[in-house]
């Protein structure tokens, strides 16, 4: 079941467009806001309110990367793989983020505090290596940065 | 004459965000004032078609010829739309997020003239997920301009209204592509449509709809505020304006920078960049984002507008360059791009979703040592099966720009790998 | 038209079509996936790439898909260009580096598509190396297996079912590569028209699951073209046979009617020929006895002195009734209908008859740009239809567009222009229907409301058609909307039929009709049919099968054809017309109530075993082949009734024709048994048909001889005509390099188009006259107290009689229930959906769960159609309905 503040915030913004199927990735980040993913029951939720089918809906989370159709931990960890990022040394910030966090990508740590993920160019390429910690954006990475990052996440 | 840098001038350096006043002090809405005070629709987009204002989103089209597609009148179908491509998720491409930090509201005039040009009704800034920062930025000056009287109804007491709305999107690169960005904002997945019909004529919901990149739109304030003439004087180029460039990878001073349009590529990488890193040798460059074509030495003196960039054989796409170095492997970043375009294939078509992900097999066992003489031939083969035409959309045909140059100029990198079945760079 | 040049040569090409349809329309291989002559083009899988020129001097040219590339006057192209063929060929090794190489294990293999144009394309050598993807498979319920590693993605199930049969439930997910097309989760699919994937597919992802319960290889079976006789639409089937089985159906492509898709019942209906119900030899008095003392028994009852009395069958043949009617006497022979029923199809049959309208074909209704549904839920009741309807809504929006010189085989070019506007589209029916996706109106009525709707929509249209008394200005408004956007219409058309068994719903339907083809452009009229034979019996003329109780007795044999009168009559009726008769003598295929009464039972041939004709809700006669040789002591029906003087099928059409002038068409329905084609018969078997010598070879190493056919110009071997033969004879569709139905290509005068040799069946029924408009109009709908209207709600599962019998149809039949609106659910104290209601049905008092169908009137209760102790119920019938405490 949708709470109420999730059932509000996903009508107010089916006011801004003329389409209530329009409103459905918006509204699968509303959910995740609340509960950090979206769940098979969340899909049947949001389907039936924007009256879409299931699979209409699941059709279109599954197609984008940001909407989580499985449970992520407190805080998700997602590293920039792309080009700039790699040539300044992506692969030593993944080997010390897997090591450090005793976790490959798509996996989330014992304690639940991270899940850790790839993620595209962040457009962030001045400042390569970067990564974001739940759309929180920190650039110019190295292991010790990484650390200090990563303890500010509780 | 001190060089003139009209959309990044009057960014603050702190990394905070122009306020509106700030905006108005530095002759911010004055090009709107202008246009809704003596300007019509057309003599907007007439005054963007001489100002020789093209497409800064990679394609480089004519922004006042695109414009005029948009059927104008009282019996159009209604309502119309603009839509600020802000999606920006091309590798090594980061000007927009720039551009949108820095001065929002230089985006939402020209965003507001590009609707008043066109007769639009409604404005939609598609903005990637990962931008939150200026995703914030946006919001609080869409609410500013709304308040200022810049947007909502009668804009500047003048009988013209537009609404705005911030669109987040939820991630993909083909979200950027103009007809795959439509079906996002629609809540519909991410593949391009067919074309005809063209966006200008059926877009959004089957109605009329311009897309414009971020960096297009911002040059527009400035064109009809100072006019055709002053905005060609700033190029140094047949291309006319200025341009946000860009570079990233081991140079010494990463960045971007408002140059002239038709700047050189040495000149941005050594005056503005300062050149490669300690120890460092250039070796080639993508000068336009990762679906370009690289460039090597014998281009550093290519001024980096459209036609001299595709004379030299590549694109001047988002003009914001990605450098490889000489201790940086060649297959290892084809091999890093190709596994991007790859992964971000819609998946609509088969030369695509086939080929590229074939391609990124082959690169992967290339670095890790398994790479086979005939390789290379499949390779090659691929980029002419994923040439302009035979994809739906431009995603793989950029793919195979990188590639196909990658194998031109690095070619005995490719074959290093497979005669010595490891990276010589590991 | 306007001239083309394909490698230098020139052709003439209509301009309005694309590059794809004009090449294959030529008879070029030319290979596709994406693209589908039903579907149209969008340009996804690059399959059909070919060279362009700009002109004669430009020789290098550019690859296009030719799907998606006009075929505008002096175009030039080349399909034999080195790039184009390069390229082509590529395309499908990018597919096969995720295709598994499972042909030999692949229910696919064999009628592949895939297979067809990787052969085509000369794509022969593995040159990738890695692995490949996995997918897990879902259940998807009986009918369709799945099989997702085999996908290679063209969207071309997607798109059918969600574009083209509105389905919801299944879907594309993911991206790249990974594309996965099933459900959000395990399940049955939910769409009527699922079954079609099976040929839409063009490789083994969505394969038929029943075919796999007893699978045979594609090129083995013995095929026989047929006709669907599981509702009265008609569609147009191939039946596949081997090992004395029936293995399974698959589309039979007649432009006019079912084109390219068939409904789920009636391609998984099949089974019931398999059944273990079949009576396979004849019994007297319980006793099996030989076929010969059979015959003999049957001659010496018949030819006593006793009086007969023949009892019809809407679902058996022509041949079986007339041969029935002529033993009988015209006087003694009748409908096996009761006399409500009889009477609406004699009305309908009248209307069409001697009112301006025409009845459509399939592909007239899908061409429709107008529609108003009185009283059917099509979907159910004649499911193809319901197809044919959901793409009428389309017609009018493509004007559209036309207008922004959209090409109209540019698929989602035309779905993005058009949006979701929908061309008017209006049902009146008691409850919710799986058309009311797409309708402008829908109007929840007992069925004298619709009627009432029916009668005010005439009168709106024609101010000479009798107008509504007492009628409400509301509905007057709906009414107004309802006639304007037919009268604006091009190709109006009103479709109604008698599933809600009121005569009042048909006649203003037919009112509708006539005032709109008074008023401008000739309306067409659709009526639905109960069964599929039962517009062929009310042609031949027959009685109420009520009427047959009077007349029955201690001297009266009975004798009754394919039917089970448990089903038509009330118990003690039926009884009664069974009981008192000195004899009863059943010719059946599946033992029923009826069949248990005989005397003398005789084992009949279904529709597989045997040749016949059936004609159509259009007024359609079309002509089925058996597709098995003679089965033990099994006949067809008409042999077992037939006359010393008739030896052959033929002999039965001739007598029929000119005994019953108003049929005498029927005879031109197919080529007669002494047709052939270049002196041969048309073989059933493919030329690919293996094993022959070895089928028996367990028993004998004598090759058995061929069985002979002498009722039709097929022969049961591979031995035949290698030519096409006339459309109604065709047994299945196969081309050189093209296993798959996509072959029919090969067969069309121009892709999508009737049959080079003429789509099959004759037109029995032509409207002839003005028609008279209808007056008797009810008076609106009042609720009782403490009872309900009781009306029948089809089910495309569980109604029918014989797809019962099917396996796969029978798990997903309906359960019994009983309907009810909310709030009078509320008002007999029911909490929950399920809570059991007492009814007094059929004569007993039955408990049945209730079902809430929100929009039901006030005061209508609806119960499923072939709830077996609600048999023999006149409905719509007034009942007290009590909460079980
Ligand atoms: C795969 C793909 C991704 C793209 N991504 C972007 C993007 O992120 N931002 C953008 O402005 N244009 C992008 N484009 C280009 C757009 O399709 C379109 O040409 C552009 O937004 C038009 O704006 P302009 O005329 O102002 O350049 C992309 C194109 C392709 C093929
Ligand atoms: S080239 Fe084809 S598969 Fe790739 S992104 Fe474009 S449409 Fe999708
Ligand atoms: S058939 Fe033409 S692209 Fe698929």
């Amino acid at each position: 079941m949708l709470t109420v503040a999730e059932r509000e915030e996903i009508e107010a913004e089916l006011a801004r467009y003329p389409t209530k199927e329009a409103v459905c990735i918006d509204a699968m980040k509303i959910v995740q806001r609340h509960r950090g993913w979206v769940s098979d029951e969340s899909v049947r939720d949001i389907a039936e309110l924007l009256e879409m089918s299931p699979a209409d809906l699941d059709g279109v989370s599954t197609f984008y990367n940001l909407i989580f159709r499985k449970p992520v931990g407190r805080h998700v960890v997602m590293v920039c793989n792309s080009v700039s990022c790699w040539i300044l040394g992506y692969e030593k910030m993944r080997e010390h983020l897997t090591k450090r966090l005793e976790i490959e990508f798509g996996e989330t740590t014992a304690d639940n505090r991270f899940t850790l993920l790839p993620i595209v160019c962040l457009g962030a390429c001045d400042h390569a290596p970067a990564m974001l910690v739940d759309n929180e954006l920190h650039t110019d990475l190295g292991p010790d940065r990484i650390d200090q990052v990563l303890e500010a996440y509780k | 004459m001190a060089q003139e840098k009209p959309l990044t001038e009057a960014i603050p350096l702190d990394g905070q965000a122009l306020s509106l006043r700030g905006y108005e002090q530095a002759g911010g809405y004055q090009g709107l004032r202008r246009a809704l005070r003596e300007m019509t629709p057309q003599a907007v987009q007439e005054e963007v078609k001489k100002a020789g204002l093209r497409g800064r989103g990679g394609a480089g089209f004519p922004t006042g010829m695109k414009w005029s597609f948009v059927p104008m009148g009282s019996d159009v179908p209604r309502p119309k739309y603009v839509i600020a491509n802000a999606d920006e998720m091309e590798p090594g491409t980061f000007k927009d997020r720039y551009l949108m930090e820095g001065n929002p509201h230089q985006l939402i005039e020209g965003l507001i003239l590009a609707a008043y040009a066109t007769q639009a009704d409604v404005a939609f800034i598609f903005i990637r997920g990962e931008y939150r920062l200026a995703q914030e930025r946006l919001a609080r000056a869409i609410a500013e301009a709304h308040t200022a009287g810049y947007l909502g109804k009668n804009i500047l007491k003048s009988d013209f209204a537009l609404e705005m709305i911030l669109h987040v999107s939820a991630g993909r690169y083909m979200c950027g592509e103009e007809t795959g960005l439509l079906n996002a904002l629609e809540g519909k997945r991410a593949n391009p449509r067919s074309k005809p019909p063209f966006p200008p004529v059926a877009g959004l919901w089957g109605k009329p709809t311009t897309v414009n990149n971020v960096e297009t739109l911002v040059n527009v304030p400035h064109i009809i505020a100072k006019g055709f003439t002053w905005y060609q004087g700033l190029s140094r180029s047949k291309d006319y304006g200025t341009k946000i460039y860009g570079a990233s990878g081991k140079v010494k001073r990463p960045g971007l920078w408002e140059l002239p349009m038709g700047t050189t590529i040495r000149e941005i990488l050594e005056e503005h960049a300062g050149g490669m890193r300690e120890g460092l040798r250039f070796r080639g460059v993508l000068p336009g984002g990762a679906s370009t074509d690289f460039l090597v030495e014998e281009h550093l003196d290519v001024p980096m507008d459209f036609l001299e960039v595709q004379k030299a054989g590549s694109r001047l796409g988002t003009g914001t360059m990605i450098v490889l170095d000489d201790r940086t492997c060649p297959v290892g970043m084809t091999s890093n791009l190709i596994h991007f375009f790859a992964q971000e294939s819609c998946g609509w078509c088969t030369p695509c979703w086939s080929g590229l992900n074939w391609a990124k097999q082959i690169l992967a066992a290339m670095e890790a040592g398994r790479g086979k003489p005939v390789d290379i031939d499949k390779l090659s083969f691929q980029t002419k099966f994923l040439a302009p035409g035979n994809t739906f959309c431009a995603l793989a045909p950029g793919a195979a720009e990188p590639l196909q140059s990658a194998l031109k100029y690095f070619r005995e990198d490719f074959e290093r790998h497979i005669r010595e079945q490891r990276c010589p760079w590991k | 038209m306007g001239t083309i040049y394909i490698d230098g040569k020139p052709y003439e090409a209509d301009p309005q079509n694309n590059l794809l349809h004009v090449c294959l329309s030529l008879g070029f291989d030319l290979p596709y996936f994406c693209w589908h002559p039903a579907l149209n083009s969008v340009g996804a899988c690059r399959q059909c790439a070919i060279k362009q020129f700009k002109g004669e001097q430009d020789k290098k040219g550019k690859l296009v898909m030719a799907c998606m590339t006009p075929a505008s006057p002096d175009t030039r192209i080349s399909l034999l260009d080195p790039d184009a063929v390069a390229f082509r060929a590529g395309i499908i090794e990018g597919m096969m580096l995720s295709h598994p190489h499972d042909c030999p294990v692949c229910d696919e293999g064999g009628e592949c598509h895939l297979q067809d144009m990787t052969v085509m394309t000369g794509h022969d050598y593995r040159r990738a190396e890695f692995q490949k993807r996995t997918f897990r498979n879902q259940d998807l319920g009986p009918f369709l297996n799945h099989e997702m590693n085999r996908c290679i993605q063209c969207y071309r199930c997607v798109r059918f079912y969600r574009q083209y049969a509105g389905g919801k439930d299944l879907n594309a997910f993911s991206i790249n590569n990974t594309v996965y097309f099933g459900r959000n989760e395990d399940g049955v699919l939910e769409n009527e028209f699922a079954g079609n994937l099976v040929e839409v597919c063009p490789t083994g992802v969505f394969t038929d699951r029943t075919l796999k319960q007893h699978y045979t290889r594609k090129w083995d079976l013995r095929m026989a073209p047929s006709v669907c006789g599981h509702c009265g639409v008609g569609c147009n089937v191939t039946l596949g046979e081997r090992y004395s089985l029936l293995r399974r159906v698959v589309n039979r492509f007649n432009s006019e009617v079912n084109g390219y898709f068939l409904c789920d019942r009636g391609r998984f209906a099949y089974e019931f020929v398999n059944s273990p119900n079949r009576i396979r030899t004849p019994q007297l008095d319980g006793e099996a006895i030989s076929g010969e003392a059979a015959e003999w028994e049957f001659q010496n009852l018949t030819s006593s002195r006793d009086r007969l009395i023949g009892i019809g069958s809407p679902r058996a043949s022509l041949e079986a009734n007339f041969a029935l009617r002529q033993l009988v006497g015209a006087d003694r022979f009748f409908a096996g209908v009761e006399s409500k029923e009889w009477t609406l199809i004699t009305t309908m049959i009248d209307i069409l008859k001697r009112g301006p309208a025409r009845s459509p074909a399939l592909n007239e209704i899908e061409h429709s740009d107008a529609v108003l549904i009185l009283g059917e839920d099509v979907t159910n009741s004649a499911p193809r239809m319901a197809l044919s309807l959901r793409q009428s809504v389309r017609q009018q929006p493509m004007e559209i567009a036309k207008k922004l010189q959209v090409p109209l085989w540019m698929d989602d070019a035309v779905r993005e222009v058009v949006q979701d506007q929908r061309g008017p589209f209006f049902i009146s029916a008691p409850f919710a229907t799986r058309l009311d996706d797409i309708a402008a109106i829908t109007y929840r009525a007992a069925p004298d409301d619709a009627a009432r709707l029916g009668f005010a929509v005439a009168h709106e249209i024609d101010a000479n058609a009798p107008p509504v008394p007492g009628l409400h200005e509301k509905m007057r408004a709906m009414a107004r909307v309802i006639a304007d956007a037919l009268k604006k219409a091009k190709r109006p058309l009103v479709v109604s039929g008698p599933s809600c068994r009121s005569l009042a719903v048909v006649e203003s339907a037919a009112n509708v009709a006539k005032a709109l083809c008074g008023f401008s452009q000739p309306a067409m009229l659709g009526l639905l049919t109960p069964e599929c034979n039962s517009f062929g019996l009310a042609l031949l003329g027959a009685h109420a099968l009520d009427e047959a109780v009077a007349l029955t007795g201690k001297d009266a044999t009975v004798i009754v054809l394919e039917n089970d009168l448990y089903r038509r009559l009330p118990l003690e009726k039926a009884d009664a017309l069974l009981g008192s008769a000195a004899r009863v003598i059943v010719l059946e295929h599946l033992s029923n109530t009826t069949s248990a009464r005989a005397s003398l039972l005789l084992p009949a041939a279904t529709i597989a075993e045997s040749d016949g004709t059936l004609v159509s809700n259009e007024g359609r006669a079309q002509r089925y082949f058996s597709v098995f040789p003679h089965q033990a002591e099994v006949r067809e029906s008409w042999r077992w009734l037939r006359k010393p003087q008739w030896s052959s099928l033929d002999d039965v059409l001739s007598d029929l024709a000119k005994e019953v002038p108003q049929l005498a068409a029927v005879v031109n329905a197919a080529p007669s048994s002494k047709f052939r084609v270049d002196g041969a018969k048309v073989p059933r078997e493919p030329h690919r048909a293996s094993g022959r010598t070895a089928m028996t070879a367990n028993l004998t190493v004598v090759e058995p001889k061929p069985p002979v056919d002498p009722d039709s110009a097929l022969s049961y071997t591979m031995e035949g005509a290698p030519l096409q033969p006339p459309g109604a004879l065709q047994p299945f569709f196969w081309s050189p390099g093209w296993n798959s139905i996509q072959s029919v290509n090969k067969f069309q005068s121009e892709i999508g188009a009737s049959l080079r040799t003429g789509d099959p069946g004759v037109r029995l029924i032509k409207p002839s006259g003005k028609g008279e408009y209808f007056t008797q109009i009810p008076s609106h709908f009042v609720r009782r107290e403490r009872e309900w209207l009781v009306i029948p709600i089809e089910h495309i599962f569980g109604t029918e009689e014989l797809s019962q019998h099917a396996p796969a149809i029978a798990t997903l039949a309906f359960k019994p229930y009983l309907a009810l609106n909310a709030s009078d659910a509320g008002s007999l104290g029911l909490a929950n959906e399920g809570e059991e209601l007492e009814i007094e049905l059929g004569g007993a008092k039955h408990r049945l769960p209730a079902k809430i169908l929100p929009d039901l009137p006030a005061g209508v209760a609806g119960i499923p159609n072939g709830l077996d102790f609600a048999f023999g119920e006149v409905f719509p019938t007034w009942r007290r309905i009590e909460r079980v405490s």
